[in-house]
Parts: structure tokens; C-alpha cells; sequence
């Protein structure tokens, strides 16, 4: 039997993945009745016909059998005695399915390798009920598991999140107080009071919130609740980073060079830095991920950043303790999986690249990394084994290395956590790491041996935000997704999400729309599914940053694997500009606009009930239109031969030709020789259309040529001089504003403080003025765009 | 008299002509008899040639120099205007060859004589559906009304209501032409009148994109729709030179009668556009939601939205709190295309045209996001005139309630809410085009009754899950029931439990059906169908007696 579990996690079952991503969350919970609802009950009758399951499923590592036959074989096995018996008929059925099967399903098979199963398999008895502290995505991840388990789930939320798709999806919910999280996610005797309430033997803690947090584990255990992740000891040895620092050095980990302690003042903060050299990185000994970290080239910065650190620490994390070290130029951030039970065993589940990141924070992660060779993987996670070991580590966990261009690579810490980048290692591994999580918690030992675990294919990770990319890769940005639709009919697309169309963005969580993870056969495949599900997400009511995440996965650098962690400011060393089209597209997005703005034409007159006055019928053959992009008017003829419109813009001549379905949110556009997914953002009567193509959105004015020359005469507008008026870049909340009426301020000089998604945000002058009002004052919500304050 | 007079002076100046070019006397011996009553024409031109002259004149309205002046105010020529609102070719001229009659303060002299004179009218199409048109003509006399221009106007009024067309008019005029005294005070009645007698017929439409002052603003008044284009029009009946002399107050053109005054303020104007283009182009796009005239059905354009399309947003729109507010905006329609009437008035109701499954619809709204979306003088007349243009022209009615009910206090009470509000009720009441309603959440006393509820002849009438149709709100409620009683909290509670759902009214069979959001577009779709052929006749009236 734990052979056969063995096998089972190696050999891709390719309809499981497609259970995960089409079902997805915005499935009814009822979904569990799957047959794996209750494990208990029918536990004698299954185990026989998983036996003869295994074997099936052997037949269909060989013969690579489509996923409805497999499950089909399953239900026919429900007997050990006549699994023998018809082993012989199911593999002809399997062999005749697979012959006439589509040649489409056929490559599906074939194509889509291993993302985590959320199919019911063999499954040991863990737990009845556990309560997910969390919202968002990972709640969902996380139950999807444990329906899978056939485990019963508690969510808990927040007022405002009463209606989230974690709550639809859970079992059970309790509301655990008022939005702001301190007051609900990180509540912890309302949590405690819930499981009380709900009786859930265990919790899983997701990311971020409680998940690190030793008091948390400490209170479960005292109330013999099982946390899942790491005990007490491993949680609080790594959440400290100078401690962690030293048990790894302990343990033959590669440091940091330049490490030192905690920080008391200002003062020790520079002359820390100074004794390691700048440039340093100053960041919250508590905090992970990119929150309270700053670097800091001088003094100064040292100062401001010491300043601001400690008060990010202090709100994100209640604990203002900080820590400086050396800065390493041209890193690669490249961490490592592990899984360790409670038993001495611990497996590297390979590497994550994690190098794309804005203000370190990640934004697109891939495993495994370009820049590894075998060995050096093998050495990077035998040292994460010997470091989880020396902790006695339990749980999924993550070993952060920074790497340097000649491949050496430094211990940073270790996350003893789910990561939110966990889905790539599940999609080249074929593992569930929630359900090796909860399988550990209860006491069992790991499945898989280090041989045992694979690199199939490549799978790529881009964090959908709701965010503006254009204002330093990325301002948080709220709102209500009035449209939403995720790309899940694609192949090899993982989604995981936590909001659906309607769904509220607020400024109270993280602005993160979903995780989309796509998986191919090698890396070229992987980043060009990538590229097709960005141009199929829908999203409207929120900026996103879909625009720099299709820039990022297609630039050449990232292609070809030269990546450091300073990509974004590299690349982009003025901000993201969006897009820049060559020619050849800018050809291609104005005849597709061109047609676009035609097909609207030609639908206007086609009223489908007759009036008292004939229609006069005037159907036109060619178009002469004036388009604006940028400023810039092309003159652009359409003629129409049928469906194909043939358009000569500023002289050169493309072919265009599609369904024209102008009330579908994503427009295929067969534009030349290459097929184009657009999306058609707005469009006004007066020729206005906000055209998303590449990723970016374009917004361009058609109008005839006749109307365009009229449109001459038409006043200019004037704009608004945005040098004397300071506005809220984001919705978020006043911190402090240090100028009053009359007050001079100078270029550069500090106006107030926005605090929004946990991040504090400096707005500064851009020139030097007397302010001649103020519009906050600390403690005010402000939405984006909101007057803060006026120079003269 | 005019006519006599005119004619003499024509002779006269003939007569001179003739002394200064001796080479006609030359001329006209050469051409015979037939030739020799042409000493009595204007010039030495034949008929044909005379034609093209006066059309060429005709067709440059005000001159060249005046045309440049019109463009560098940033306004396009009557005609201009004209060819961008119609069809490409469609235009058809009346009266090109019309002049005025004015024969005082040297208005008979041929300089001051313009073919067409103030405005051009005629009839074309826009997307292939009849409509006619006038648009003044600033470049000549300022665009000011002659008895000619009014005649001209009045014209194609009659046509339209004869054929059964749509009227639309492009106001660009300083007013009266003074010159001309009552006669053109005349025009205006008679233009007035014509208004008053097809509204409800045809239905008409202004676009004021130049002044439009004193009389003149009543004709756009009495139109179903005014828009203006933002910067360049006015409509006020006294300017300010006039507001300073009588009431000492200081004000631009554009603070007194400007788009930002009547479409945020006065509610004089519907909606109002950048410029003249996207005015114009707007207005072709608006022309599509209308049906030609009171004897036609709603129009039905071709659209490919699925009908039966789930909108799970919907789902999540109402929020938890019920004193919580959100858009009704969200709400709404096919492609998402939704032209809104007056978005910047009164904004706690909305209103405006949308399309179900290509059926045009017109769509009234609580608005909850402002002022809660109670109903007030402002908003209970902005709706009820929609109403009752949609009524009128067979438009169906589809109306989405959230209403806590009628704003109270000195202002709105002094200010004469009862009539105002009674307003909406008797146009929603009155109406007989099909009525769909949805209660999406509060649906509290009168107001309840006021937005076409079943007892106002709904055709159907749903309720979201999160509605609570109720006499008032739970406190106010409890404070009355239970006067005296000391736990409040309790009887709250109580009243919110019994009241603050759907129930009480489904039970009655006030609602007839409740509903899951995300259907809602789909039900709408489906009796919009089965109301298409939907008959109702109100008693025999010389016509009712709305309380103005």
C-alpha cells in the first residue's frame, strides 16, 4: 500500500489537474462528495479498489490513458477479488479509449505534467475538522486539500470578508471581528474562541497572519490543538533572524558576511552600517517577506531608514526590533522547499528563482531556477536539510539563499511556512504540500524519499495584484472587480485565487488578486502559456499589473535567464512605461482597432424590428478613418471582403479577420499572420477606445476622416498643472502630514505620510513652494487621486 | 408690404446696374425676347447659373470670414454639424432658397440677405433611421430667428410629425431677431406650439451648442431631451449685463447658464459633452435607443450578449450592513453600455436608456450611494419625467428600489415635496408599457408604493434576497410600536426579524418572486419577451392632470 501511495505521487494524473483548475473555487462546497467525502465509512470497500486503482493507474503510465476511462476503471474496481480478473478487459478498454480518443486530449494528456492532485486517493486518517485562520487564496488552497482528505473546514473572517469565497468554500465559518486585521486575523482569542466554538482539531495558518507567530502555536498546543507547520522551537529559532543565523552557521550553512545585532537608536543604526559598509539592508528582525526592509547607500538613509522600518515593524508585526547587514550586489534570490516530518526525515523539494521583485516583495517566481546546476541545487538543499534537521524541523518549510553570480550562495532565513509561491514546486514535483502538511501535523511520516522527487517540466508564477504597475511597479489599488474572469480554460494554467467577479479589494488585506502558475514541458513552453493566460485574465473595476507581469515574462533578459533581484529598476531604471510597441505591433494594434471601431459601425443600424419607415440601407465597403495613438494620427483605410477586412495603415497593408463578438470581454484577432487575444477595456461614442493588446492598454480616438478634420477646430482642454497640487497616489490612511498653510517647502522635502496595505509611503514635494492649504490631517482615509495638499 | 417694397429697390438697383454696364443693353439684344425680361433679374446669370450661385451662397451661410470665427470659438458650422450627425449623404435640404422679409433698418439691402437665412433644415437619417433636423446657423445674423427661420423650423416639424420622425435641433442662436420685432416673437410661438403638439408624438430632441437666450430657451425646454456642449453654450433667459442692471449680482455667462449650471444645478439640461464632435457623435449614439415615434415599438438592435447570461457579481453588490451604501451603476445591462440621463443631477436617482437582449429599456434606479437614495423634490421629478418619456414612446420600464424613503425637513417640505414627489408617483401609475421591478434592498413606506410597485399596475415584480420591504426602518418603527417599552434592543430585533426581509411581501404577493441576483438579467431578458405584446388602456381623458 505505501508503495503503491509512493508510485502514485510520481506518476502525473493528468485529470486531477484539471479538476483543480476548472472547478476551482467558485464551486459550491457540495463538491466533496466526490467520494472522498467520507473516508471512514467506505474506507473497507476502497482500499481493495485502490489496490486494482494502482495498477490502472500503471497501465496508464504507459499507455498515457485519457482521464475518463481512468476514472471510469476506478469505479469498476470497487472489489479486490475481480480486480485480477479484469485487470485483462481494462487495459483493452484503456487501449481502445486511447485510440479513439481526440488527438486534442490526446496531447492534453500528454502535455499537461504533474500540478497537486485535489482527486481523492488513498488517504490516511488525519483529522476531522480544521479550522484555516487565514483569507484569501490560501484559505481556499488550503481547503481544497483537506475536501480532498475529506476533512471538514472552518474559516473564520472578518465582517467585510463575510461574503468571500473562503467563506463560501469552508464547511463552516465564524466571524472573528472588524476588518482591520489586528482586530480579526490576528485576533487571537477570537480565533481561539472559534475553534472552541467549531471544534476543529487542527489549524493551518496559511501565510502571513498567525503563521509565524510562536504565541499562536504555543496557545493551540496549550489547548491540545495541532498547528500545522513547525513546533514551537523551530518557529521561534528561525522567526529570529540573528538566532537563525547563528543555528545555521551551526549547522555548515553559508551566511551573510557582515552580520550583526539587534538595533537600538538611530545613532547604532549608522554606525553599524558604517562597520559593515554600505550599502546595507536594514529590516524587521521579526518580519519576512519585503515588509520593514530598506536599503541604505549612506547616513542618511541609514537614518530614514532605521526610522521607517521600525515603525513598519512595530504595525505589521508588534515587535520593533530590527537588524542591519551587508547588502549583496547582483543577487539572486533562489530558495529552497523542504519537507520534514517528526521523525528525523527531511526532503529538498528543488529550488524556487525568485529574483523578480519590486520593493522585495516578489512578483514572478519560477522553479526550477536557470541558473542552477545539478550540483550546485544538491549542495544548496542538502544545506537546507541539515539547517531543517538541526531545528529539528517539521512541516513545509522555506530556506531563502541569496546567490551570487559566481554561485555562491548565502543562508538569508528560513520561512517556516506555506510560501505563497508554493504551487510551482507542487506543479514540477506532482506533491500536495497542504496534504504532506496536515499528513505531518498528525504524527505521520513523509511518503517520498530525496530520489523520489522529480523535476517535471517548468512551471512559472506570476502574483496578479491589484495594483497600478505604472506608479514604482506597482501602488496598491482597490475597488470592486465588477468583471472578473480567470483564464482556467487554458491548458497547463493553475489559478489559485481567493475573490471571484464582485469580490471588494479593500485596503485593509493584501492586494492581491490571484496567483497564476502555469506549467509546460520545459521553460519556452511554460512563459508562453504564461503569455497566453495574461492576455486571457479579465479583470475590470481595479488596476492591475497584468501589463508589467506580460512585460517581465517576455523580455528578453528574463527569457534568457539574466535575472537579479534588481531586474525591475534595471530594466525599467525610470518606472514601467507600459509597453513599447515596435512598428510591426503598432501596425497591428491600429488595424486591429480600426476593424474594431468598424464591426461597432456596422452593428449600429442593425435593428431587428421593423419600424413604420424603411431603414435606408447603406452598407458601406471601406472605411476612412484618422486614428490617434500617442498623439500621433494615422490615416488608415478599411475595406471589407466578407469577413476579412483588409487595412492599409500609414501605408503598409495588414489583414484582419475575427468573430467580432462585440459583448465578450476578450476578442480573438487573427491580425496578419498572428493571433491576438485583445481585450476591449472602454469605448465612448466619440471614438474613444481603451484597447488592451500586449498586455498593455493602449487608448486611442477613432474618427472618419471627415470628423476628424472637424474635430481640429475643437478647443484644447486645459490640464491640470500637477506640479502645485500634491494628490494621493493610492487609497490608504494619513500617517502624518508635516507642513501647515504658509509653510515653504522645498524640491524633495517630506509633505505627509500614506500608510496603505502596510506600507508607508513618503510624498515629497516636486518643486520649491509656499503651501497654501492642506487638505488631511493625520488619521484620515484617503482614496486615490484625493487633494492633499496645494503649493502655491 | 415687405414683398412690394423689396421689389421696388430690386428694380431700382437694376435699373442703375443697367446705366453702369453698357454692355448689357449689347447683351440682352443679342438674346432676343426671351432675354429681355431678364432685365428685371438680379444679375446677367441664367436660371440654372442662378440656381448654383444661391446654393454656393447658401452653402457658406455667413461667409468665409465668419465660418473662421465660428472655428476658432471652437464651434462647428451649421452644416458641419449636420453632415457629422447624419448618415454620410443621407442630408436632404428644405427651404435652401428661403430669405427673410425684413425690410427695415437696411435689412432689404442684398448684403444683408442670406439664401436659407438662419438656419438649414431638412431631413436625413442616422444608422439608416429617419430624422429630421434643423441647426442655426450662427455665421448669419448671429443665428437670430427671423419669421423666415421660425417658418422654416416650423416646416420640418410638421413633416416630422405627419411621417412620424424624430426631431432634433441644434441651437446656436443669439436670439430674436430684433430687427424684425413681433414677427419674430411670432416664430417663436409658433415654434413653441409645435413643440407642445408633438411632444409625446415624436419624440424631440435639443442640443444646445451656442448661446440660446431669453424666448428661445423654451423651445429646448419643452423638447424631451436638452444637452449642451460644455464651454460654448448658454442658455439663460436674461445674460448677465441684464442680471447686473436688475438684481446687482455678479455672474459670468458660463456660472449663470453654462452646461455645469444646468446640468448640475438647475436640471434644465439632461446631459452635457466635451465638444461639438463628441456631442454630436453622442447624439447619434443616443438616436439609437429611441424608437422614431409613439406608433413604433422600442427598438431592437442586434446584440450579441447572450440573453440568459449569469452576472454572479450581482450576488455580492448589496452589502451586508443595510446602512451600507454601493452603486446601482453596478448593476446593469447588455455590452455594459448604458446611457445615462442627467448623471449629474440629483444623483440619488439614476436614470437613463440601456439595452435587454437588444431591446431598448429605460432604467430607473435608487441611487444608495448619495443621499441613500431617498427620493427628494429633485430626484422625484427627474424621475418622473424619464417615466414619462418612456411611457409615451413604448419604452419598457425597468426599475431597481432602494429607497428609505422621502428626504424629510423644513427645506423639502417648504419646498413642496408632496406635489414633486407625487410627480413620480403619478407617472409611474399613469404608465402602461411594460414595468419590471426589482427590490434590491430597502423599500420603505411611501417611497415603496411611489417606485412602480405591484399595486402601481407592475407587470413583475421581484425581490432580492436582501430586501426589506417595510413600513420604516427598524428603529424608527420600534419607537412607535412599542412606546414606553424599556428594551429596545429586543423589540428591534423583533421588527427587524419580521420585517427586514422579503417575506411580508411576498407573502401578500406583493412581490412575485424572490430571486438570486445573479439571475436577475436573465428573468429580466425572458419577460421582457413575454411583455413585448402587452396591452393596457387607461379611461378615456382630454388628458390627465399631473401635478405640475
Amino acid at each position: 500500500m505505501r508503495a503503491g501511495a509512493e508510485h502514485v505521487s510520481l506518476v502525473p494524473s493528468v485529470y486531477r489537474e484539471r479538476a483543480l483548475t476548472v472547478t476551482h473555487c467558485t464551486r459550491p462546497p457540495a463538491r466533496s462528495s466526490h467520494g472522498a467525502a467520507a473516508p471512514g465509512k467506505d474506507k473497507t470497500r476502497r482500499e481493495p479498489g485502490a489496490c486494482s486503482d494502482v495498477t490502472t493507474r500503471r497501465l496508464a503510465a504507459a499507455a498515457s490513458a485519457p482521464p475518463t476511462t481512468r476514472a471510469k476503471g476506478q469505479a469498476c474496481h470497487s472489489l479486490a477479488t475481480m480486480a485480477a480478473l479484469r485487470v485483462l478487459t481494462d487495459v483493452q478498454r484503456v487501449m481502445l479509449k486511447w485510440q479513439h480518443c481526440t488527438i486534442r486530449s490526446k496531447w492534453y494528456c500528454l502535455a499537461s505534467c504533474v500540478q497537486y492532485s485535489t482527486a481523492p486517493e488513498n488517504i490516511e486518517k488525519t483529522f476531522d475538522k480544521i479550522l484555516i485562520a487565514n483569507r484569501g487564496e490560501i484559505a481556499c488552497r488550503v481547503m481544497k486539500t483537506c475536501k480532498k482528505m475529506g476533512i471538514k473546514t472552518v474559516a473564520v473572517h472578518s465582517d467585510v470578508d463575510s461574503a468571500a469565497v473562503h467563506v463560501k468554500m469552508a464547511d463552516e465559518a465564524v466571524c472573528v471581528g472588524p476588518a482591520p486585521t489586528s482586530k480579526s486575523y490576528l485576533n487571537m482569542d477570537a480565533i481561539m474562541d472559534a475553534i472552541k466554538r467549531t471544534g476543529a482539531q487542527a489549524v493551518h495558518p496559511g501565510y502571513g497572519f498567525l503563521s509565524e507567530n510562536k504565541e499562536f502555536a504555543r496557545r493551540l498546543a496549550a489547548e491540545s490543538v495541532t498547528f500545522i507547520g513547525p513546533d514551537t522551537h523551530a518557529i521561534q529559532a528561525m522567526g529570529d533572524k540573528i538566532e537563525s543565523k547563528l543555528l545555521a552557521k551551526d549547522a555548515k550553512v553559508n551566511t551573510i558576511p557582515g552580520f550583526d545585532g539587534v538595533v537600538k537608536d538611530a545613532d547604532e543604526a549608522v554606525r553599524i552600517s558604517r562597520e559593515i559598509g554600505y550599502p546595507v539592508m536594514i529590516k524587521a528582525s521579526a518580519g519576512g517577506g519585503g515588509k520593514g526592509m530598506r536599503i541604505a547607500w549612506d547616513d542618511e538613509e541609514t537614518r530614514d531608514g532605521f526610522r521607517f522600518s521600525s515603525q513598519e515593524a512595530a504595525s505589521s508585526f508588534g515587535d520593533d526590533r530590527l537588524l542591519i547587514e551587508k547588502f549583496i550586489d547582483n543577487p539572486r534570490h533562489i530558495e529552497i522547499q523542504v519537507l520534514a516530518d517528526k521523525h528525523g526525515n527531511a526532503l529538498w523539494l528543488n529550488e524556487r528563482e525568485c529574483s523578480i521583485q519590486r520593493r522585495n516583495q516578489k512578483v514572478v517566481e519560477e522553479a526550477p531556477s536557470t541558473f542552477l546546476d545539478p550540483e550546485t541545487r544538491r549542495l544548496m538543499g542538502e544545506q537546507a536539510v541539515a539547517l531543517a534537521k538541526a531545528v529539528k524541523y517539521s512541516s513545509a518549510g522555506t530556506v531563502e539563499f541569496l546567490v551570487d553570480s559566481k554561485k555562491n550562495f548565502f543562508f538569508l532565513e528560513m520561512n517556516t511556512r506555506l510560501q505563497v509561491e508554493h504551487p510551482i514546486t507542487e506543479c514540477i514535483t506532482g506533491l500536495d504540500l497542504v496534504q504532506e502538511m496536515i499528513r505531518v501535523a498528525k504524527g505521520y511520516p513523509l511518503r517520498h524519499k530525496q530520489a523520489d522527487i522529480p523535476i517535471n517540466g517548468w512551471a512559472v508564477e506570476c502574483r496578479v495584484y491589484a495594483e497600478d504597475p505604472y506608479k514604482s511597479f506597482g501602488l496598491p489599488s482597490i475597488g470592486r472587480l465588477s468583471q472578473y474572469e480567470e483564464p482556467h480554460k487554458l491548458l497547463g494554467v493553475r489559478i489559485d485565487s481567493g475573490i471571484q467577479e464582485g469580490s471588494d479589494i479593500s485596503i485593509y488585506y493584501d492586494p492581491m488578486i490571484s496567483k497564476l502558475v502555469t506549467h509546460g514541458s520545459n521553460r519556452t513552453e511554460a512563459l508562453k502559456r504564461m503569455e497566453d493566460a495574461l492576455d486571457n485574465y479579465v479583470i475590470r473595476g481595479v488596476t492591475h499589473n497584468i501589463p508589467l507581469l506580460r512585460e517581465v515574462i517576455t523580455h528578453p533578459l528574463f527569457i534568457k535567464g539574466n535575472i537579479t533581484t534588481k531586474f525591475l529598476t534595471d530594466v525599467y531604471p525610470d518606472g514601467f512605461k507600459g509597453h513599447i510597441l515596435s512598428s510591426k505591433e503598432k501596425n497591428e494594434l491600429l488595424a486591429t482597432a480600426a476593424c474594431l471601431y468598424v464591426a461597432l459601425q456596422r452593428r449600429s443600424p442593425r435593428f431587428l424590428n421593423n419600424t413604420r419607415v424603411p431603414m435606408a440601407k447603406n452598407e458601406l465597403k471601406s472605411w476612412e478613418l484618422s486614428v490617434v495613438l500617442d498623439g500621433k494620427s494615422h490615416s488608415i483605410t478599411v475595406t471589407r471582403q466578407g469577413k476579412q477586412y483588409s487595412v492599409e495603415v500609414d501605408a503598409t497593408n495588414v489583414n484582419v479577420s475575427s468573430e467580432w463578438n462585440l459583448s465578450s470581454s476578450l476578442m480573438s484577432v487573427n491580425v496578419g499572420d498572428t493571433q491576438r487575444t485583445i481585450q476591449c477595456i472602454g469605448r465612448d461614442a466619440a471614438g474613444s477606445l481603451s484597447i488592451q493588446f500586449l498586455g498593455t492598454v493602449y487608448k486611442l480616438q477613432i474618427l472618419t476622416t471627415h470628423a476628424a478634420e472637424l474635430n481640429t477646430y475643437m478647443p484644447e482642454k486645459l490640464e491640470e498643472d500637477t506640479s502645485s497640487i500634491l494628490r494621493s497616489p493610492m487609497p490608504g490612511t494619513v500617517i502624518a502630514v508635516s507642513v501647515k498653510p504658509g509653510d515653504m517647502v522645498s524640491e524633495g522635502q517630506e509633505i505627509c505620510v500614506i500608510e496603505a496595505m502596510k506600507m508607508q509611503n513618503s510624498m515629497t514635494a516636486v518643486k520649491t513652494a509656499k503651501v497654501t492649504s492642506v487638505h488631511c490631517k493625520a488619521g484620515d482615509t484617503v482614496g486615490e487621486g484625493d487633494l492633499l495638499v496645494q503649493l502655491e | 408690404m415687405a414683398a412690394v417694397l423689396s421689389r421696388g429697390s430690386v428694380m431700382a438697383a437694376l435699373r442703375g446696374l443697367s446705366r453702369l454696364l453698357p454692355t448689357l443693353s449689347n447683351f440682352t439684344a443679342q438674346c432676343g425676347p426671351r432675354a429681355a425680361c431678364r432685365v428685371y433679374s438680379v444679375s446677367h446669370l441664367s436660371v440654372p447659373e442662378r440656381i448654383e450661385k444661391k446654393r454656393r451662397e447658401a452653402l457658406l451661410g455667413g461667409g468665409e470670414q465668419r465660418i473662421e470665427a465660428q472655428h476658432r470659438r471652437g464651434k462647428l458650422t451649421a452644416r458641419e454639424r449636420i453632415h457629422l450627425l447624419l448618415d454620410p449623404g443621407s442630408f436632404a435640404e428644405y427651404d435652401m432658397f428661403v430669405e427673410h422679409r425684413c425690410a427695415d433698418f437696411g435689412m432689404q439691402e442684398d448684403k444683408n440677405k442670406f439664401p436659407g437665412d438662419s438656419v438649414v433644415t431638412g431631413q436625413g437619417r442616422i444608422n439608416g433611421r429617419l430624422v429630421y433636423v434643423f441647426s442655426q446657423d450662427f455665421t448669419v445674423f448671429g443665428g437670430s430667428l427671423s419669421g423666415a427661420h421660425a417658418q422654416k423650423i416650423c416646416k420640418i416639424m410638421d413633416q416630422a410629425v405627419l411621417v412620424g420622425a424624430p426631431v432634433i435641433g441644434l441651437n446656436d442662436s443669439g436670439g430674436a431677431r430684433i430687427q424684425e420685432g413681433v414677427e419674430s416673437l411670432a416664430g417663436y410661438a409658433d415654434i413653441f406650439l409645435r413643440n407642445v403638439l408633438s411632444s409625446g408624438v415624436v419624440p424631440q430632441i435639443s442640443l444646445v451648442m451656442g448661446p440660446c437666450a431669453g424666448g428661445a430657451v423654451y423651445s429646448p425646454a419643452l423638447t424631451d431631451f436638452t444637452f449642451m456642449v460644455k464651454d460654448t453654450s448658454y442658455l439663460f433667459i436674461t445674460g448677465p449685463d441684464v442680471v447686473k442692471s436688475v438684481t446687482n449680482e455678479d455672474v459670468t455667462q458660463e456660472d449663470l447658464g453654462g452646461a455645469k449650471t444646468h446640468t448640475a444645478l438647475s436640471g434644465v439640461a439632461h446631459r452635457a459633452f466635451e465638444n461639438d464632435v463628441d456631442a454630436l457623435l453622442n447624439l447619434r449614439e443616443f438616436f439609437n435607443y429611441l424608437p422614431l415615434s409613439n406608433k413604433d415599438p422600442a427598438p431592437i438592435r442586434e446584440c450579441q450578449d447572450p440573453s440568459d447570461r449569469l452576472v454572479p457579481g450581482l450576488d455580492t453588490v448589496v452589502p451586508m450592513e443595510t446602512t451600507k451604501a454601493y452603486d446601482m451603476l453596478d448593476i446593469i445591462v447588455d455590452d455594459r453600455e448604458f446611457f445615462e440621463i442627467m448623471p449629474n443631477y440629483a444623483k440619488n436617482i439614476v436614470v437613463g436608456f440601456a439595452r435587454m437582449n437588444g431591446r431598448t429599456v429605460g432604467i430607473v434606479g435608487n441611487q444608495p450611494k448619495v443621499a441613500s437614495g431617498c427620493l427628494d423634490i429633485n430626484s422625484s421629478v427627474k424621475g418622473a419625467r424619464f417615466v414619462r418619456f418612456c411611457d409615451a414612446f413604448n419604452i419598457p420600464l425597468i426599475t431597481f428600489v432602494d429607497v428609505p424613503g422621502f428626504l424629510p425637513g423644513t427645506a423639502q417640505e417648504y419646498g413642496g415635496i408632496i406635489r414633486h414627489g407625487a410627480k413620480l408617483l403619478f407617472a409611474f401609475a399613469e404608465a402602461t408599457v411594460p414595468k419590471i421591478t426589482i427590490i434590491t434592498r430597502k423599500a420603505y413606506g411611501g417611497a415603496y408604493d411611489v417606485m412602480s410597485s405591484k399595486h402601481l399596475r407592475g407587470d413583475v415584480n421581484y425581490a432580492w434576497p436582501t430586501a426589506e420591504v417595510a413600513v420604516m426602518g427598524a428603529k424608527g418603527a420600534v419607537q412607535i410600536i412599542f412606546r414606553g417599552k424599556t428594551n429596545q434592543a429586543e423589540a428591534e430585533a423583533e421588527y427587524v426579524e419580521k420585517f427586514a426581509n422579503p417575506f411580508p411581501a411576498a407573502v401578500r404577493g406583493f412581490v412575485d418572486n424572490i430571486i438570486q441576483p445573479s439571475t436577475t438579467r436573465m428573468r429580466i431578458c425572458r419577460d421582457l419577451e413575454v411583455l413585448a405584446s402587452k396591452k393596457l388602456v387607461n379611461p378615456w381623458k382630454k388628458h390627465a392632470n399631473i401635478p405640475l
